[in-house]
């Protein structure tokens, strides 16, 4: 490389991307998937033509893989434009279709906020969580059972801490009291084992490697739905999804569920590497459950620390971090996670790792990390507090 | 900000209500209108040297120090014993310094 290229690009070597969670770098068998679909299924899928007969081929045999993936029913899968929209819809359509029972959600304080948006709406209860950021299955099941509940949702695990849920116990729960529970597995497709236990659950193939552009709803045939909106072939998604989005999803799902046991035990030792190299850093404090936990997420907050400063630092020496505090968001409001499990706020550095992350790429953030906290922490006059 | 506003911990004076909080008045700390982390930052200055029991109190219209300022106290081996709001906008949080 010249020193011409290095000046352009700001930075010598190359970057390490630590930030993959819910858009992570194409998997190999995303990108070969998609060509191939972009040349045999281009066409529009409800087309009558030859054309339009191989994308609806293609789109089939995407619906049958997701649904062997997921061990369900072909015609219980639904591809929709991405993952807040799977969210979005699957509260309305539960909503709609219970509405005599009632309208209330009843949902951890910690679900991605596009969840927490479409329960805004109407009633809903926000059931606390622990200082790892877990829901306590009975306060759940209490909520569940106290009357008027149209729908239950909960993640498998938190995309920003990593902390799975008791989703088995809450299911029990929920279907004890005939209430259907949507599961947002949005942070663990890819990562960590699916479980039958759920009525609905989201996934997204953004995080696993798959194109963005699509999204995977799945919705077991006995839950009582009526999805609004005008009519359409897919009541579910008006309109026809992304033939080579989906394609390339289902056969990036089958390759990551492949190697998802391998990829388990090297990512897991990598995060607990990190957790470990982090703690010795001063007055830091590492977030989420330490074990039971997804096996490639990590989050620690740094006292004294201006999030934006250490992203801005961490950035110019080739390192790419997500940041969950408010000084890094425009709306001045910090995590609402972060804020639900009562731990700090500012400071904050989030990093779930890529199946393309080298043992190198974590050491790289290792080395840089203890000076650019330093740095930050100069820079706002800290010291001997 | 309403100039009458008093933070937490002081009595009225004269008043003969038995006082159960520390004679000495708390330290008050005056973060509105600042940002994240410096609250946090200010507090951890002015409770430097200060004695265990010591109370101070934080003003801040920060929205994360609803939840940093515990964090830190917890972080720190200090008590939260009340966070109240302004009259105007934002917190009054009162910390009580541990050994």
């Amino acid at each position: 490389m010249t020193d011409a290229t290095q000046a352009l690009t700001g930075y010598p070597g190359h970057r390490v991307h630590l930030d993959n969670g819910g858009r992570a770098p194409w998997h190999p068998q995303a990108r070969l998937a998609f060509e191939r679909a972009v040349d045999e299924g281009w066409a529009d899928p409800r087309r009558l033509h030859a054309e339009g007969r191989r994308a609806a081929a293609l789109l089939d045999a995407a619906r049958e893989s997701v649904a062997a993936s997921l061990r369900v029913r072909r015609d219980d899968v639904h591809f929709s434009p991405n993952h807040t929209s799977s969210l979005h819809r699957a509260v309305a359509a539960v909503r709609a279709g219970r509405s005599r029972v009632g309208a209330t959600v009843v949902m951890s304080t910690v679900e991605r906020a596009a969840l927490l948006a479409a329960a805004e709406t109407a009633d809903s209860s926000r059931v606390p969580v622990d200082i790892y950021g877990r829901v306590n299955p009975s306060a759940m099941s209490e909520a569940i059972n106290a009357g008027g509940v149209a729908l239950a949702a909960l993640q498998l695990a938190n995309a920003e801490v990593g902390t799975r849920q008791p989703v088995a116990e809450v299911y029990e729960a929920a279907q004890r009291a005939s209430v259907p529970l949507l599961v947002d597995a949005g942070a663990s497709v890819g990562h960590d084992p699916i479980p039958e236990a759920w009525d609905l659950l989201a996934a997204d193939p953004g995080d696993w490697g798959g194109p963005p552009g699509v999204g995977v709803l799945a919705v077991r045939p006995r839950v009582r739905v009526r999805p609004p909106g005008p009519q359409d072939p897919d009541p579910w998604f008006p309109g026809t999804p992304s033939v080579p989005a989906a394609f390339a999803a289902a056969v990036s799902l089958e390759a990551v569920l492949a190697d998802q046991a391998d990829q388990d035990i090297r990512r897991r030792g990598l995060i607990d590497r990190l957790r470990a190299a982090v703690s010795t850093i001063a007055d830091v404090e590492v977030v989420g459950d330490p074990v039971d936990r997804l096996p490639h997420v990590a989050t620690f907050s740094f006292l004294y620390v201006d999030g934006e400063a250490l992203l801005t630092a961490l950035d110019r020496s080739g390192v790419a971090v997500g940041s969950g505090s408010a000084c890094t968001s425009s709306s001045l409001e910090p995590s609402h996670v972060l804020a639900a499990m009562g731990v700090l706020t500012h400071g904050n550095v989030r990093v779930a790792l890529d199946r393309s992350t080298t043992a190198a790429d974590v050491e790289r953030l290792i080395e840089v990390l203890p000076e650019a906290v330093a740095t930050v922490r100069a820079e706002l006059g800290v010291s001997g507090l | 900000m309403n100039p009458d506003y008093r933070a937490p911990g002081r009595t009225e004076p004269g008043s003969g209500v038995p006082n159960e909080e520390p004679d000495t008045e708390p330290v008050l700390v005056d973060a509105r209108g600042l940002r994240c982390p410096l609250p946090v930052i200010r507090l951890a200055n002015a409770s430097r040297d200060q004695q265990t029991g010591t109370r101070v109190v934080v003003w801040s219209t920060d929205p994360a120090a609803r939840v940093d300022i515990p964090a830190w106290a917890r972080m720190r081996g200090h008590a939260v014993v009340s966070t109240e709001e302004l009259p105007d906008d934002g917190l009054a949080i009162t910390v009580e310094l541990g050994a």
